[in-house]
């Protein structure tokens, strides 16, 4: 292909121009996308007061990590870490634990109501009660101003669970049919013999479900504002963050002063603390969103 | 199920992607249906499946409960829902509260304001990550493009209140937009761009573009990736340009996909509005930043009018099946994959 087009000398010049503009366009987006991740992570590292005066970009001027240690000394932002690594590890956990069992149930071939249980699960991706009848029946239920109204009602999702079933729909039935002559049961089968071949799909759906934990903030403020012990970190940085906008810097910052730290390089620091574990992983965890996509589809 | 279709869709092999997209489908369909064992409910059976059935009443009964129950609820919108007389006793008021709804002034600027964003988002994102996908695909240094798509879906994985934290950074008026246009002599004076109302819905449009795009281009170039590679070399050979074979090799390559994904996102477009416009809305833009999910919120869990609020729900639950319901009426008639 590329030998042809080297021949055509007209083709060639509008190539070339092609090639310069899509690469100025693609240095352009990743600017665009990354810029103001490391100037939030200059302002962090930079001195408060001294950020005030703007110019910071891509380092920090004066160099502190006060921002950090006053982020790290408060009671509310340290309750909120505990509970968003605790609802994360413990609702990835129960979600891929039960959309497995549930995809493994509705892609076994024999299974009596195999259609049914689909369609079942495929109704609640588009009819559901709306906020006001939710907010009541979790209220009813004892769930508001507890931990667990994080991670049981979302434990199955619709969509999930269809991603892990298209996956196991291209297992062989092979392996389990000789599983079943060795004398092994569903529930063996789907331990020993199915997740394991899971893995990949595991990881993929593990992952959404763990993003969407960390990130998530609105359950937080709608059933436990009421009580600051099962805060989480997304919730107190959005705290954070109005108490910026809300107050404005001036009249904070002449407070602050003598501490050398503002609303502003505070909210930096607690900014980066939190993207700072999907920053570490997600390089190392792309391959598996990228195959759950495709395999699923769809976004979100 | 169509959700799921794309998959094959990408993985099919390539005599079955020449084939016409409802022939596809439709041999795919047949091929299933043959495939699939009929099993008769007989007591047999039944024992044999125990552990399975069992494990499936568990998953009913909880999907009842969180999934279906709050439908229950639903009945408020046609009561004068009371918390102390319960479901059950509440007094009936018929159509009153719907009524009351579109009368609220309020409410249909709500309406307008949740529809334009979601109109805007959808096409913004939309065409933004194809047109990613497509200039992404051109890039020839392999490790160029990989390095531009990893930094791409970074964003998505951030939370909307980071985002919007870095929005205030950027778009005060010491930040770095104003900073740009000040030294570039379009401005004379910085511009809070949070207090002027037309601003509002390019602002939410932007923030979607930036979170969004390299997370939708996903699929794209996925799609991409599948297109079988003898079309460019014919398409070269008959003497067509990059863009003639962008144009008519994979553009029309990626068509299910972006039917598809068309599909599933117009029936979210009125759940496109809540996060951002929360998190983001101040009192000077209310009337072009509010939504239905905000309404709701404010009217429904604020005031602790239930009835209202679950009003509003409904309004929107409805209206987002009929979108869905007609996009796939749509897409059956050109004869497009459907979702279902």
């Amino acid at each position: 292909m590329g030998k042809i087009k080297k021949k055509r000398h007209k083709t060639s010049v509008w190539d070339k121009l092609f090639t310069i503009c899509n690469t100025l366009f693609m240095i352009a987006f990743v600017i665009i996308t990354l810029y103001p991740v490391i100037n939030t992570l200059a302002i962090a590292f930079n001195d408060g007061t001294d950020a005030l005066r703007g110019g910071i970009y891509l380092f920090p001027r004066k160099l502190s990590i006060k921002n950090f240690t006053t982020v790290l000394q408060k009671d509310n932002l340290i309750t909120g870490a505990y509970v968003t690594v605790a609802r994360t590890l413990i609702g990835t956990m129960l979600s891929l634990g039960a959309n497995a069992l549930l995809a493994y149930i509705v892609s076994r071939k024999r299974f009596l109501f195999k259609r049914q249980l689909s369609l079942f699960w495929v109704v609640t991706m588009y009819v559901n009660g709306g906020m006001i009848p939710v907010f009541l029946l979790y209220k009813n239920l004892g769930l508001t101003n507890s931990f667990w109204v994080y991670v049981v009602p979302g434990m199955i999702s619709a969509f999930n669970m269809l991603v892990i079933r298209t996956y196991m729909n291209g297992i062989p039935d092979s392996l389990e049919e000789s599983a079943q002559l060795d004398g092994g049961g569903y529930m063996t089968i789907f331990v020993k013999i199915i997740s394991p071949l899971c893995k990949p799909v595991y990881a993929t759906v593990a992952l959404f479900v763990a993003v969407g934990q960390w990130n998530s903030w609105f359950d937080a403020m709608l059933y436990n504002r009421m009580s600051s012990q099962y805060t989480t970190l997304q919730y107190e940085l959005m705290k954070l963050l109005s108490s910026v906008t809300n107050q404005g810097n001036s009249v904070e910052a002449m407070k602050n002063a003598a501490g050398a730290v503002t609303p502003t390089s505070v909210r930096a620091a607690a900014t980066i603390l939190t993207m700072l574990p999907i920053i570490c992983l997600y390089p190392f965890l792309q391959r598996y969103f990228v195959t759950g996509l495709t395999i699923g589809g769809v976004k979100e | 199920m169509g959700v799921v279709c794309l998959f094959f869709r990408i993985a099919s092999s390539e005599k079955e992607r020449r084939m016409e997209v409802g022939k596809a489908s439709m041999a795919r369909k047949k091929k299933e249906k043959i495939h699939e064992p009929k099993v008769k409910i007989t007591w047999k059976e039944i024992k044999r499946q125990k552990v399975l059935l069992i494990w499936a009443a568990v998953i009913v009964a909880y999907g009842i409960v969180f999934y279906y129950l709050p439908l229950a609820g639903w009945v408020m919108a046609f009561q004068n829902y009371r918390p102390k007389d319960g479901l059950i006793h509440s007094q009936f008021v018929g159509l009153a509260k719907f009524q009351q709804l579109f009368s609220d002034a309020t409410f249909l600027r709500v309406i307008r304001n949740t529809l334009a964003m979601g109109v805007i988002n959808l096409a913004a994102t939309f065409i933004m990550a194809i047109v990613f996908a497509i200039l992404l695909n051109e890039i020839k240094s392999k490790g160029g493009k990989k390095v531009v798509q990893t930094i791409s879906y970074l964003p998505h994985f951030l939370s909307w209140i980071i985002v919007t934290g870095i929005l205030h950074d950027a778009l005060s008026s010491n930040g770095i937009v104003n900073e740009l246009l000040v030294r570039a002599g379009i401005f004379d004076q910085p511009l809070n761009f949070f207090a002027h109302p037309k601003f509002f819905w390019p602002i939410v449009a932007f923030a979607n573009v930036w979170k969004e795009t390299g997370w939708n281009a996903i699929i794209y170039l996925a799609a991409i990736t599948a297109i079988d590679p003898s079309l460019y070399e014919a398409a070269g050979i008959d003497g067509a340009g990059r863009f003639a074979r962008i144009r008519y090799v994979t553009l029309p390559g990626i068509k299910p996909t972006i039917i598809i994904l068309l599909l599933m996102n117009v029936g979210n477009v009125l759940n496109a509005g809540f996060e951002i416009q929360y998190l983001l809305g101040n009192g000077l833009v209310q009337s072009v930043s509010q939504t239905i999910d905000i309404y709701v919120l404010k009217w429904g869990i604020s005031q602790n009018d239930f009835s209202i609020g679950t009003a509003a729900g409904i309004f929107k639950s409805l209206v987002s099946i009929i979108l869905i319901v007609i996009a796939n009426m749509i897409a059956k008639r050109s004869g497009e994959e459907q979702l279902f």
